[in-house]
């Protein structure tokens, strides 16, 4: 159907003003997000498979033909992604059923949740990056809301320096559009495409390629840009932080892979070069602060800024393999870090600290948890049987081929280190004696587990069935591979 | 100690009603001269915020009785409707139509589906306006 690919922006939209009206009554807010956000798997699912049989599927909102009017552009890269959001979605919900309490419930949680995703699935669709920047917008203010949401003293702090980190982003975002837009005089990223490559990239092009570098390492967390996150995603409850750990980071990096695979291609030499140190850097600084924390949750979030580099070293190497790896290595990487918040959000409700050093001997009291959490740690590490194990293989192995040889050896020396710092999590707080002061907080993890088993089944599904979703994956790094195949399907020439 | 604002509050009834029909000049003008949704929104708003610094809130809040939270909600509402309405002709979202139509008094007076989406806006623009002011002054 024509207007398949508009259901991911406007059913959470749909969803997020029905919300509002009924922000007293908690049961219906429940109900209603949980549907929207399966009719939001359910269509994303459609979508997927639509891209797979036909192709590039654009949407020109409005009637308006492509370079003059918005499209929307789903391509498998794109559609993957909004899958992935929207299970993200889902099992963050029910997470927050148990975990979130009644006053920020009643004070719009669900309707922010929901225009979160509006602007996450928008800001991946989208074919036009002016559109891009107001969708990073919706999603930006959606999370302020978030991040502050509940007042405590803490969450007021960080939250100023995370709007105002934004705040400056953004308006570098305008500038850099109004530059672009001030060369090639427009704003549809498939016509950009075709100008810039007409015109050959000049020095100037280079130099606004570079000043979106910097605008989505600003959101997307890149070295040096990164210092804003720890903070910022310690204050929020748990489940905030999953959203925001598995969603926001994200976008930023389909933006600059959008941005240098579609836009600015023409001198890799340099643009690339340079996202590929930068990557390694950002891997390098994340595993520093990975391995220095004894919090749980600080543990996790410079995981996070880990993960940016790996990605993004795929895609600075730009060969097919790299570019198909950091494809898989981005949804894996989505789902784990989801599933990591949320066990991280675990631990915590039992135990109340995230203190590593006040916690041990949880194996006794919750061995399912425990389990799952050693299973999460060999899913993020990359150890073979789970997911994250192609995607990382196939980054390191398209660094050779690009003969990056010494950011290929740091992005297998990472793993390791990734891997120290979950175990230590694991060792410490599951393992040895359960200490006393423990014994009277009998906090339980009841309805915190079924989203952690829905994400960590997905894990293992994703790592088994690689075979089975090889298909996708390629036809999404063909496209990132090949600009004119998304400038034929959105132009129609 | 009251101040005795009596000239203030006699010029503000008047003017109120000036500047809401005003407002809605512009609100339905928006689409061959400058003007639109956004500014209508405003100007109303600004005609609320007007009767709020001649009377005290409680009087306002009790007169108008409107609940701005929820007309924010119902203006975004309309504006996703219009939008949606295109999937039932087949064509892509956000498609607007319009045509001539002879109405009684106006005459020929085009009719567009776009008027329907700045009435979101209008909305939307004056239910966030309104619950800035009256959350900043309802807090001790």
């Amino acid at each position: 159907m024509n207007n398949l690919i508009i259901l991911p922006i406007a059913i959470p939209l749909f969803a997020g003003i029905i919300l509002i009206f009924f922000n007293k009554n908690i049961r219906i807010q429940r109900w209603l997000s949980v549907i929207a956000s399966l009719a939001g798997i359910f269509f994303s699912c459609i979508i997927v498979q639509t891209v797979h049989i036909n192709g590039i599927q654009t949407l020109e909102i409005g009637n308006w033909k492509a370079p003059y009017g918005i499209v929307i552009v789903a391509d498998m890269y794109s559609s993957l992604l909004v899958l992935t959001t929207s299970i993200i979605a889902f099992t963050s919900l029910l997470f927050a059923y148990s975990t979130i309490n009644v006053e920020r419930e009643k004070f719009f949680f669900y309707p922010g949740v929901q225009f979160l995703i509006l602007g996450v699935s928008g800001a991946f669709l989208t074919g036009d990056i002016f559109n891009l920047f107001v969708f990073f917008e919706v999603m930006l203010m959606s999370s302020y809301l978030l991040i502050v949401l509940g007042n405590s003293k803490m969450q007021l702090r960080e939250s100023i320096k995370y709007i105002l980190v934004n705040v400056i982003s953004s308006a570098l975002f305008v500038i850099t559009v109004a530059y672009l837009y001030a060369v090639t005089g427009t704003l549809n990223m498939a016509d950009l495409s075709v100008r810039i490559a007409e015109m050959g990239q000049s020095g100037l092009l280079t130099v606004i390629s570079l000043l979106f570098l910097i605008v989505f390492g600003l959101k997307g967390a890149l070295f040096p840009l990164y210092f804003w996150l720890p903070g910022s995603y310690q204050a929020p409850p748990s489940v905030v932080t999953a959203l925001f750990g598995a969603l926001l980071t994200k976008v930023g990096i389909y933006s600059i892979t959008r941005v240098f695979t579609l836009i600015f291609y023409h001198d890799p030499s340099f643009t690339h070069q340079l996202l590929a140190w930068l990557a390694a850097l950002t891997i390098i600084f994340g595993v520093i602060g990975a391995i220095a924390f004894w919090d749980i949750k600080k543990i996790v979030i410079y995981n996070i800024i880990t993960a940016v580099g790996i990605i993004l070293f795929g895609v600075a190497a730009n060969t097919p393999n790299a570019v198909e790896g950091s494809v898989y290595y981005l949804v894996h990487d989505m789902i784990i870090k989801g599933a990591l918040f949320f066990l991280a959000g675990a631990i915590i409700a039992i135990t109340g600290t995230s203190n590593l050093r006040k916690i041990s001997g949880l194996m006794a009291s919750h061995p399912f948890l425990g389990w799952m959490f050693f299973i999460a740690a060999l899913a993020l590490a990359g150890i073979p049987p789970f997911s994250g194990f192609v995607g990382k293989l196939k980054i390191v192995q398209g660094g050779f081929e690009a003969g990056e040889y010494t950011i290929s050896f740091i992005v297998l020396l990472s793993s390791l280190l990734v891997l120290y710092s979950v175990m230590k999590i694991f060792i410490n707080g599951f393992w040895g004696e359960p200490k006393p002061e423990m014994a009277n907080q009998k906090g339980s993890a009841k309805g915190m587990l079924l989203p952690i088993v829905i994400l960590l089944t997905l894990t293992v599904a994703y790592g088994l069935g690689v075979e089975w979703l090889s298909p996708y994956i390629s036809q999404a790094a063909e496209t990132l591979l090949d600009p004119t195949i998304y400038i034929q399907a959105v132009l129609k020439e | 100690m009251k101040t005795n604002d009596l000239i203030f509050q006699t010029v503000t009834k008047t003017a109120v009603f000036i500047i809401i029909i005003y407002s809605l000049h512009l609100f339905f003008s928006g689409h061959y001269t400058p003007g639109g949704g956004f500014i209508g929104g405003l100007m109303t708003a600004s005609a609320i915020v007007l009767l709020l610094l001649a009377f005290d809130i409680k009087t306002v809040v009790n007169s108008l009785n409107i609940d701005y939270i929820k007309m924010t909600a119902t203006g975004l509402l309309i504006a996703l409707l219009t939008g949606v309405g295109s999937f039932f002709f087949d064509v892509p979202f956000l498609t607007h139509t319009f045509s001539y139509v002879d109405l009684p008094v106006l005459g020929k007076t085009s009719l567009a589906t776009a008027v329907l989406f700045d009435l979101g806006v209008y909305l939307v623009v004056i239910g966030v306006t309104m619950t800035i002011i009256q959350t900043i002054g309802e807090t001790e």
